[in-house]
């Protein structure tokens, strides 16, 4: 019998584990399940007027009629179309004013302060202007979404370019790395922890800003089907509208978050 | 060019303010190529804004004086200072293109073949040191500059580095120019030691094998301030 074995449990000292444990598969799907839970019970046992809110069966029910007829898909579509656009335009901004603002005093100087301001100024305020310049059409809905977009890149790009540690500048200096193979091998690898965590905000944000140029006047989009639905007191469609920008922004949020596992394994964290 | 890796390190009247403060003080000292210079001193006594001036990296500090070093210097840090992003050989070749047949060799001479894939995270400190100091030779550096680069090691780990640094400096002969607070390590490495003080060197010894190392350490230990009931 070895040492060990004879000695009693109670003895062993086990350090506190101050880590938050190992991964659980699809674990960001918990909290969202244990909702439509609690929504499933308290529907079928009338606690929830149906007018009030509708079941999540006549939600789905409701989501496959639209599927049916169409509806649903073309929405979908044009929402998911303007969202892409937006973040096209938005994120490749966002980064390249983030660089500029990060890499010299000049263009801090001229950038930080516009983009502080456009961030302080709600967006539904900016609405008004936006559609005497660019209209009410696709143009200003694109707009709206890459104004949202871009400030959350900007920011987190160039607070994680900001404090990359000057340590490694001063590396790259004394091993004689020129402008564009510092760019390359130290700025850019070491801003995309902030860059990614950017991301994460601006697809979220792009959803939102969706919804806000989409309600304000349109003829596509799951806006425009939801406020339809309103008109008509129709709240499984509205519910089917909220469903579908919820799950969109969960999963482009996992999507981000899978890129970000991906990109940043040299990392060693407390995410593990 | 051969007479180039022939010519002296040369440092004449070499000043360095920080604000009021005079930091090195018309310090003058030459460096033959080849030779292991280590440089001891207590803090604050000059020794890494010295080597700071050496590496070209002090733009900002106020100060004059000639500094005359070869084209080719390298540094290594007191912390590894590897890029966490970048994987072993793309830290040992940072800044040389198409050099990483070269890279692994010199991953090889520090023991580290195999680890060239590995995240600087997954290495341990003193084989971070190791990649840090592959870096700084396949540079084939005529000067290496050293800031403490043993000093947040175990004393085990050190003294294998030192066996290793000692056997790379005889293969490739730069000039070394240590910076160190440790007395022994100063004597185990270097052929000449430098003892610092307020900017100025304030004792040199030669280490020829002539005299006893003892009576060096004392001697040394001396010039730094040490009395004989703090000696060991």
């Amino acid at each position: 019998m070895t040492l060990v074995a004879t000695r009693p449990e109670a003895a062993v000292h086990r350090p506190k584990r101050l880590r938050p444990g190992p991964r659980i598969r699809l674990g960001f799907l918990v909290g969202p399940s244990l909702l439509l839970a609690l929504w499933s019970v308290t529907s079928a046992t009338g606690l929830l007027d149906p007018r009030f809110l509708s079941a999540p069966w006549t939600v789905v029910t409701t989501a496959a009629e639209l599927i049916e007829s169409g509806r649903l898909q073309d929405n979908l579509l044009a929402s998911v179309w303007r969202v892409l656009l937006g973040l096209a335009f938005g994120i490749p901004l966002g980064t390249l004013l983030a660089l500029v603002s990060g890499l010299s005093r000049w263009g801090e100087a001229v950038i930080d302060g516009p983009v502080q301001i456009k961030r302080a100024v709600p967006a539904l305020a900016l609405m008004p202007l936006l559609i005497l310049w660019l209209g009410i059409g696709e143009g200003m809905k694109v707009t709206v979404i890459a104004l949202g977009v871009f400030v959350p890149i900007y920011v987190h790009t160039h607070n994680g370019l900001r404090s990359i540690d000057s340590r490694y500048v001063e590396l790259a200096e004394t091993v004689g790395l020129g402008r564009g193979a510092f760019i390359r091998k130290v700025v850019l690898p070491g801003a995309l922890p902030g860059f990614l965590l950017g991301m994460r905000f601006a697809v979220t944000t792009a959803w939102l800003y969706l919804v806000v140029a989409e309600l304000i006047n349109s003829t596509t989009g799951i806006g425009y089907m939801m406020d339809l639905a309103r008109t008509y007191g129709q709240t499984d469609v509205i519910l089917v509208g909220i469903v579908l920008y919820g799950l969109l922004g969960l999963f482009s949020d996992a999507g981000v978050r899978l890129v970000e596992r991906r990109a940043l394994s040299w990392r060693r964290t407390l995410a593990g | 060019m051969a007479t180039d890796t022939r010519r002296l390190i040369r440092v004449e009247a070499l000043t360095r303010r920080y604000g009021s403060r005079t930091i090195l003080d018309r310090l003058d000292l030459e460096i033959e190529p080849g030779e292991f210079v280590a440089l001891l001193g207590q803090s604050g006594s000059g020794k890494s804004t010295l080597l700071r001036a050496l590496a070209g990296l002090d733009g900002d500090v106020a100060g004059d004086g000639l500094v005359d070093v070869p084209a080719q210097v390298s540094v290594v840090f007191q912390d590894a200072r590897l890029l966490p992003w970048q994987r072993v050989l793309d830290n040992v070749v940072l800044g040389l293109d198409g050099a990483a047949a070269r890279g692994r060799e010199s991953l090889a001479e520090v023991g580290l073949a195999g680890r060239e894939r590995a995240w600087p995270n997954e290495l341990s400190g003193g084989e971070q040191q190791r990649v840090a100091l592959a870096r700084s030779l396949v540079r084939e550096p005529r000067l290496l500059l050293a800031d403490e680069p043993f000093g947040a090691l175990d004393a085990l780990t050190r003294v294998r580095m030192h066996a290793l640094l000692r056997r790379l400096v005889e293969q490739h002969r730069p000039a070394v120019l240590l910076v160190t607070h440790d007395v022994d390590e100063a004597i185990a490495l270097a052929d000449r030691v430098v003892v610092l003080d307020h900017g100025r060197i304030a004792a040199e010894q030669r280490l020829d094998g002539g005299r006893h190392t003892t009576e060096i350490r004392a001697e040394l230990l001396r010039a730094l301030g040490v009395t004989g009931e703090e000696r060991t």
